[in-house]
């Protein structure tokens, strides 16, 4: 059997894909804490990984043939969404400073997990090839 | 990769909020600066901020890029607020009648503001010690 990078990463490398995007999203919206009329965005982690994870055991479309035409967006490419406000200023930002601290260090969290999780991966993997 | 971009997000966004403290600052400074006519009076001045998608960045416009935002000062505008007439004849720079005007500062909306601008300041050195450390482990990923 021959080693398949993609089978032997699993959901670890579009989690830490998507992670490393909400990051980026989260550090926007910290940034922009103090900015009128900024709307904080925010993504469905749970949706963008189901759509990453159903594209991998079959349940969406597939293209069998050439002349099928592909259905659905690449794995990554998830729509941002707003957060909703809780209590929004006077300026219209919907920013809770709060909030997207405690989400930024919860997604930092998380994406060393999916770290960790892709760094025993390649340990099995190497442990296989050795094959000590 | 996104992790880079998050420190031009936040580095901009310190930036921004350095010129904020810069102005608070200022008006801080020259809060008792009078003169003797209105329109040589100090006025307070304060950054208007605006959000600096990626694809302005230069980064390119990507789907991704255009989601990451961060912080462009658009200008400094200054305040409308009334100046403060005083009545003080015997101040050197008082008018005909008798009056020196004062700047329009209001001295606890600016220490407000002050305070404001230096926690989201430490936000975001926060989200650049946060996002290095993610780096790292990246960079240390198969070692």
């Amino acid at each position: 059997m021959a080693i398949n990078f993609n089978a032997a990463l699993g959901v670890h490398e579009q989690a830490l894909l998507v992670r490393e995007r909400r990051a980026g999203v989260l550090a926007a919206n910290l940034a922009n804490a103090d900015t009128p009329h900024f709307q904080a965005r925010d993504l469905d982690f749970q949706a963008l990984i189901r759509q990453a994870a159903g594209e991998q055991d079959g349940s969406r479309l597939r293209a069998t043939q050439a002349l099928h035409i592909g259905a659905g967006a690449p794995a990554i490419a998830g729509d941002l969404l707003y957060r909703t406000p809780m209590q929004p200023t006077l300026d219209g930002n919907t920013v809770d400073a709060d909030i997207e601290m405690a989400q930024f260090a919860r997604n930092s969290l998380d994406f060393q997990a999916s770290l960790t999780f892709l760094q025993g991966k390649f340990r099995g993997l190497r442990s296989a090839l050795k094959g000590e | 990769m996104s992790i880079n971009a998050i420190f031009d997000v936040a580095g901009s966004a310190m930036s921004a909020q350095s010129i904020r403290l810069n102005t608070v600052a200022s008006n801080l400074a020259n809060a008792q600066t009078a003169s003797s006519s209105i329109g040589q009076t100090f006025r307070a001045r304060h950054p208007v901020f605006a959000p600096l998608y990626q694809d302005q960045l230069g980064a390119g416009g990507t789907a991704q890029g255009d989601a990451q935002a961060g912080v462009q000062v658009l200008g400094i505008v200054e305040s409308d607020a009334p100046l403060q007439p005083r009545y003080e004849p015997h101040h050197p720079l008082a008018d005909e009648q008798g009056y020196v005007y004062y700047p329009n500062v209001n001295v606890v909306e600016e220490m407000a503001d002050m305070i404001s601008a230096s926690r989201s300041f430490q936000i975001n050195v926060q989200v650049v010690e946060a996002a290095k450390t993610l780096a790292q482990r990246v960079l240390a990923l198969g070692q």
